[in-house]
């Protein structure tokens, strides 16, 4: 049982087996964290840090949880108001929190790369919770969860993703974790964000919204930051609501027990009308729950792994 | 001082010996005349090895590669001459940092330096350097390389103005408005989420520059290509008349994007490592004579300056110190091209293009040359590099063509210790 790695860099590494474990670990965690007394001693006398050089409270939070609900030792670190923030190198103060004891360092990152530069040189154990535009494991294994909680299976289940596929390090994590479990990707958005060679990751890159969504057992909506209009990515707000947003129109076109999922915060009435965002196909809060018990089971098998040594 | 070289081979003769006097080759004399005579054990003799694209780094940047360790690097790869760019601190825009180029590299003594000077002020692409005055101080051409010259009008009055002073202009082809990635862009850059840098980019200032060239009937040279699109438009420019020249670096034939998938920084540099599409078409332009050239763009780097995220890290590798092996390895034990084909794009046509009269051996020529083991696999490891950099991706590579003995102008610059 556990991890094959020490670390958690991405879902490339991550075989199916170790996939599904992760996955049947959280839906345990699930149990405790519904529970009167969230407490668990799989952590006890480790310590977590979280190092985050980008803001997210949301990830933060649903990580600092996770990690106190089993019970460790846990510390933040964040690049304003620290060395981090007086230009200390990542490996030096990687280095510094791994010579403090440190079990598990988990590390935000604008530039993709960054935990992977560090892990091999650190004792402890790095699960990289977003690194610029490459991976962010945990949300497409909490997404993943939420998906398995509908699905007996994920082997022939369509997924529609649509938005800024460029930027999106969710995406990339969904494709490879979902395409290893034998689920078909389909994506779309605007061409300008769409990446050259993303077909090769195993997704299908769809025409339209409409043949995106078309048939899929799960929409997913990304979020599209307001700022890439200035770098002429797309031309206006209204336009690409009009254009690339999931409607209600568009949802009717997935199975009709098809379910919505968002990884947050959303632009209301951009990519999701506020509508869909709250409609009744809508998953989005259960994907906050599901994050903190997929964090568990990360945290729990990285350790699990450590045991067996 | 009089030397013989014996028991050796001439890459291109059936001579065995080679005879230097007061710094040139000599006719045969007998041996009792000689103050030293040197068993080459077999190896082989090639002129002194030319790389008309460099980095010494001095001044400005001693921290990264000073003159006098580039220049060993140089004669440890078996070179005697190589051509520095000038993106230095201060920038060699003028004719006072050239002459200072050049006493360092005499002080050094370690291999011929020939500086190239800034084809605009400060690399800065507003107003053109003093190309003539830099010409008398001893520069062989102009470049900004490090950047592209970016600006169609500007390339247009370096090309005519330096055509005044028959000083070649080298362009580093990147056409910036299209992005300035970290890596190729392509299923590997997408993958591992790193920004690209697309091969249309650089085809598109190819382009522009045999647009140029041809347009007003001057010479044009073309840094360090690595596009398939670049060799073809090379190619078919030569073919009517085009006065272009190119060349590559050995990274861009033996390395390819999916290097890059670790994150390892020693994969970095500018042009990006390509697709293995692009490789080949690298080679088929080094056999066809597409590509006139091997140069390394030896870019030292500080190890702080490379471990670091992959996006931070500076671009460029070192390479003095691997360039011939790598070619040897690559190209002529592969049977790609031939030996007397490597001499051309390692020594001959560099100096042709820059008219730097290097690579003869004929009696009276100043005496440069390298021996080469052609025949035992050596390691080739960062740790026993000259240079200060240890920015190099080949470390633990399993290589032939080791240097064992350099002479420049008949002195000893290199001698490897067995
Ligand atoms: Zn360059
Ligand atoms: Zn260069």
């Amino acid at each position: 049982m556990g991890l094959k790695s020490k670390d958690l860099l991405g879902m490339k590494q991550l075989t199916p087996e170790e996939i599904m474990e992760i996955l049947d670990t959280a839906k345990t965690m699930k149990l405790v964290i519904s529970s009167a007394n969230k407490k668990t001693s799989h952590l006890q006398g480790k310590s977590v840090v979280t190092l985050f050089y980008e803001n997210s409270t949301r990830t933060r939070l649903s990580f600092e949880l996770a990690s106190k609900y089993m019970g460790s030792a846990s510390a933040n670190i964040s690049a304003t108001g620290s060395s981090v923030a007086k230009g200390e190198s990542l490996l030096d103060t990687a280095r510094t929190i791994d010579m403090m004891g440190t079990d598990i360092i988990i590390m935000r990152h604008p530039q993709s790369g960054a935990p992977h530069s560090i892990a091999n040189k650190i004792k402890a154990s790095v699960v990289n919770a977003g690194d610029g535009m490459n991976e962010h494991p945990t949300q497409a294994l909490l997404d993943m969860l939420t998906m398995y909680e509908r699905f007996d299976t994920f082997e022939g289940k369509n997924i529609a993703i649509c938005g800024d596929v460029y930027h999106s390090r969710v995406v990339r994590s969904n494709a490879i974790g979902l395409a290893k479990l034998g689920a078909k990707v389909s994506v779309y958005g605007p061409r300008t964000m769409m990446p050259i060679g993303i077909e090769k990751m195993g997704v299908r890159v769809a025409s339209s919204v409409a043949d995106c969504v078309k048939d899929a057992d799960a929409v997913m909506g990304l979020r599209v930051q307001l700022e890439r209009q200035k770098s002429s990515l797309f031309p206006s707000v209204a336009e690409y609501a009009k254009f690339y947003a999931i409607t209600p129109e568009m949802l009717k076109l997935a199975k009709p027990d098809a379910f919505l999922m968002h990884p947050g915060p959303c632009n209301h009435g951009v990519e999701l009308p506020t509508a869909v965002y709250d409609c009744d196909q809508s998953v989005i809060n259960e994907q906050v729950t599901n994050g903190v018990a997929v964090r568990m089971a990360v945290l729990y098998l990285l350790m699990a792994r450590r045991n067996n040594l | 001082m009089k030397t013989i070289i014996k028991n050796c081979k001439l890459f291109d003769s059936d001579k065995t010996e080679v005879y230097i006097a007061d710094g040139k080759f000599a006719e045969a004399f007998p041996e009792n005349e000689a103050d030293e005579v040197i068993d080459a054990k077999g190896n082989t003799v090639f002129p002194g090895l030319v790389d008309m694209h460099v980095h010494l780094r001095e001044p400005g940047y001693e921290y990264r590669e000073t003159i006098a360790t580039g220049t060993a690097a140089a004669a440890r790869g078996g070179f005697t001459a190589v051509c520095c760019m000038p993106n230095t601190l201060p920038v060699c825009d003028n004719a006072a940092v050239v002459s200072g180029i050049l006493k360092k590299a005499a002080e050094a003594g370690n291999c011929r330096v020939y500086p190239i000077g800034a084809a605009t002020k400060e690399i800065e692409d507003t107003e053109l350097a003093e190309i003539g005055l830099m010409k008398e101080a001893g520069i062989v051409a102009v470049s900004d390389d490090g950047k592209p010259i970016p600006t169609a009008g500007m390339m247009r009055k370096v090309l005519e103005y330096a055509s005044d002073f028959d000083i070649p202009v080298l362009n580093h082809c990147e056409e910036k408005s299209m992005g300035t990635g970290a890596m190729n862009e392509g299923e590997v850059s997408t993958s591992i989420g790193i920004r690209g840098c697309s091969t249309a980019a650089e085809d598109i200032m190819i382009s522009r520059d045999i647009i140029l060239a041809e347009y007003l009937d001057v010479p044009v040279h073309i840094c360090h290509v690595s596009t398939k699109g670049g060799v073809r438009m090379i190619r078919d420019a030569k073919a009517r008349g085009v006065k272009v020249t190119a060349e590559t670096c050995p990274h861009y034939f033996t390395l390819t994007d999916k290097s890059c998938e670790t994150y390892d920084t020693n994969f970095k540099m500018h042009p990006p490592l390509r697709t293995e599409e692009h490789r080949l078409a690298i080679i088929e332009g080094i056999k066809d004579g597409t590509i006139d050239c091997i140069v390394t763009d030896h870019a030292p780097h500080h190890q702080d300056e490379k471990e670091v995220e992959f996006s931070h890290a500076n671009n460029g590798i070192v390479g003095l110190e691997s360039s011939f092996a790598l070619s040897y390895t690559y190209l002529v034990k592969t049977g790609v091209i031939s030996i007397e084909k490597l001499m051309d794009l390692m020594c001959y046509n560099p100096s042709k293009i820059l008219k730097l009269g290097r690579g003869g051996m004929a009696v009276g020529d100043d005496a440069d040359l390298t021996i080469m083991d052609l025949d035992h696999e050596f390691t080739f490891e960062k740790d026993k590099m000259l240079t200060k950099g240890r920015n190099t991706p080949f470390d633990g590579w399993k290589l032939y063509g080791e240097t064992q003995l350099t002479i420049m102008g008949g002195k000893k610059t290199y001698e490897k210790l067995c």
